[in-house]
């Protein structure tokens, strides 16, 4: 250890920063598609979880669970090994012509993500008192328009926080991406490592970026409580 | 043969799957991934009520030492944790870490990150009261955190930390990335062996980690209703 001589340099300018400063962007990327995806998934799985209709609802608990309850790394190994053989040939030749490392990592972190969003969004739903519902029906909504103009746009504003959460949580998991190629933040800072054995210099880079992106999450979360939701609860 | 898929390729493979090579050799799959869950949620219980007894401390220089290091932690990804593990420990301890031994630090590190806001909670949440009542009766607050808040605390604790260890079962997957030969790993193995049964392999072990985490998320939920119905007795 006393014979290490720190090179910093090699993470701050040049061709190995640069690989960095890629993987960042891939990072972002992955996690800004999949959240917004698994955004959409959740709020589909969190409505079908409430739904009146008793085999829509078991199959939405049984997404939850079974999605909930496996790991997420084989559940990216599932779909980039293993889905071609249980998906139509047509979602098949559409993957191949697509990045599809990427594309598989995506689909894996959505479906990963939305069971946790699923559940965050119903328990805001069931936040909203009862007479919100009943009185929105009273009033001549179907089921679906008073859950579109009441009950949601107020469950939405108590899941933020846990959304935020939930984008923290996908940002940190993407990084599982790298086993199947994706050359996110984890994956080119092993790369630097390879190339110029100062592994320490590379992981204290990539372990920055994303303390950084922490802490922003973080502290947009603790904003947007003090500025949004405590002078709601004043009222 | 189930919808075009032929799991004969697990069936051949069972006990490979679940012990490994045990008892030849060393154990490994299901076996293996139950041990590395284990040896690390015993660890990461002590780890996380230090942390966690650290950041309800009266002193200042341990709440800011425990709040460094549990953010830090859980600003990172897992997969970080494991590389640095990896890459620090051999330099400080010397070659005598096996692969299995630095996961479980690297898993221990990582949950007890997590496991400290369950202690922290779980003393919060015990009324003040009862630290007054026990500090009036003499005892100091050492005492009345040990005999007192704690017990107390850590029963309504179970619940969580039965979560903790479904996370932590999902956790050892990681694993995989460094050679541990647990279920993930020993997945990859008898698919890059036999190359045209991955669906297979991966469903049937997608199976195998939702029963085990299934069941325990069950019992958590179970232990947490109890817990409810013996509070409001």
């Amino acid at each position: 250890m006393l014979t290490y001589k720190f090179d910093w340099a090699i993470v701050t300018s040049g061709k190995y920063f640069d690989w960095i400063v890629s993987g960042f962007y891939v990072t972002i990327k992955l996690s800004m598609v999949s959240i917004a995806l698994s955004f959409l998934l959740g709020l589909i799985i969190a409505i079908m979880r409430m739904s009146h209709l008793r085999p829509v609802r078991w199959f939405a608990h049984g997404y939850l669970e079974f999605f909930r309850n496996t790991p997420l790394l084989v559940q990216i190994f599932f779909w980039y090994f293993g889905s071609y053989k249980v998906l139509p040939a047509v979602a098949n030749d559409w993957l191949v012509k697509q990045d599809f490392e990427f594309a598989a990592a995506v689909i894996a972190l959505t479906i990963y993500t939305s069971a946790f969003i699923a559940e965050d969004i119903r328990s805001g739903v069931r936040s909203i008192p009862k007479e919100q519902m009943e009185a929105a029906r009273s009033s001549g909504f179907s089921y679906i328009r008073s859950m579109q103009y009441i009950i949601l746009p107020q469950a939405v504003r108590l899941t933020i926080p846990p959304l935020i959460n939930q984008f923290l949580n996908l940002m940190k998991n993407s990084s599982l991406a790298m086993t199947i190629g994706v050359a996110e933040l984890m994956y080119q800072a092993r790369q630097v490592e390879s190339y110029t054995f100062k592994g320490f210099e590379a992981f204290s880079a990539a372990t920055l970026v994303y303390l950084a992106l922490s802490f922003t999450i973080t502290g947009l979360m603790t904003l947007y409580d003090k500025k949004v939701l405590q002078p709601l609860k004043g009222r | 043969m189930i919808g075009g898929l032929d799991f004969s390729v697990v069936s051949d493979n069972l006990s490979y799957f679940f012990i490994g090579r045990y008892p030849k050799g060393p154990l490994g799959g299901v076996g293996l991934t139950l041990y590395l869950a284990v040896v690390s949620l015993a660890l990461s219980f002590i780890g996380g009520l230090v942390l966690g007894l650290m950041s309800v401390s009266r002193n200042r220089l341990l709440r800011f030492g425990s709040s460094t290091v549990i953010q830090t932690i859980r600003g990172m990804p897992l997969l970080m944790v494991i590389f640095w593990m990896f890459f620090l420990l051999p330099a400080m301890l010397g070659s005598g870490m096996t692969a299995s031994w630095t996961i479980i630090v690297a898993l221990t590190l990582f949950t007890s990150a997590y496991m400290s806001e369950i202690v922290r909670a779980g003393i919060v949440g015990i009324p003040k009261g009862q630290t007054e009542a026990a500090i009036s009766t003499g005892l100091s607050h050492g005492q009345a955190m040990f005999y007192i808040i704690l017990p107390q605390a850590l029963r309504n604790m179970i619940p969580s930390f039965v979560n903790q260890f479904v996370s932590m079962i999902k956790d050892t997957s990681l694993a995989f990335i460094v050679g541990v030969t647990e279920l993930t790993q020993i997945a990859t193995q008898i698919n890059n062996r036999t190359m045209l049964y991955p669906t297979e392999i991966f469903i049937f072990i997608a199976v195998i980690y939702f029963v085990i985490c299934f069941a325990f998320t069950e019992l958590s939920r179970w232990l947490e209703r109890r817990l409810a119905y013996r509070k409001a007795i």
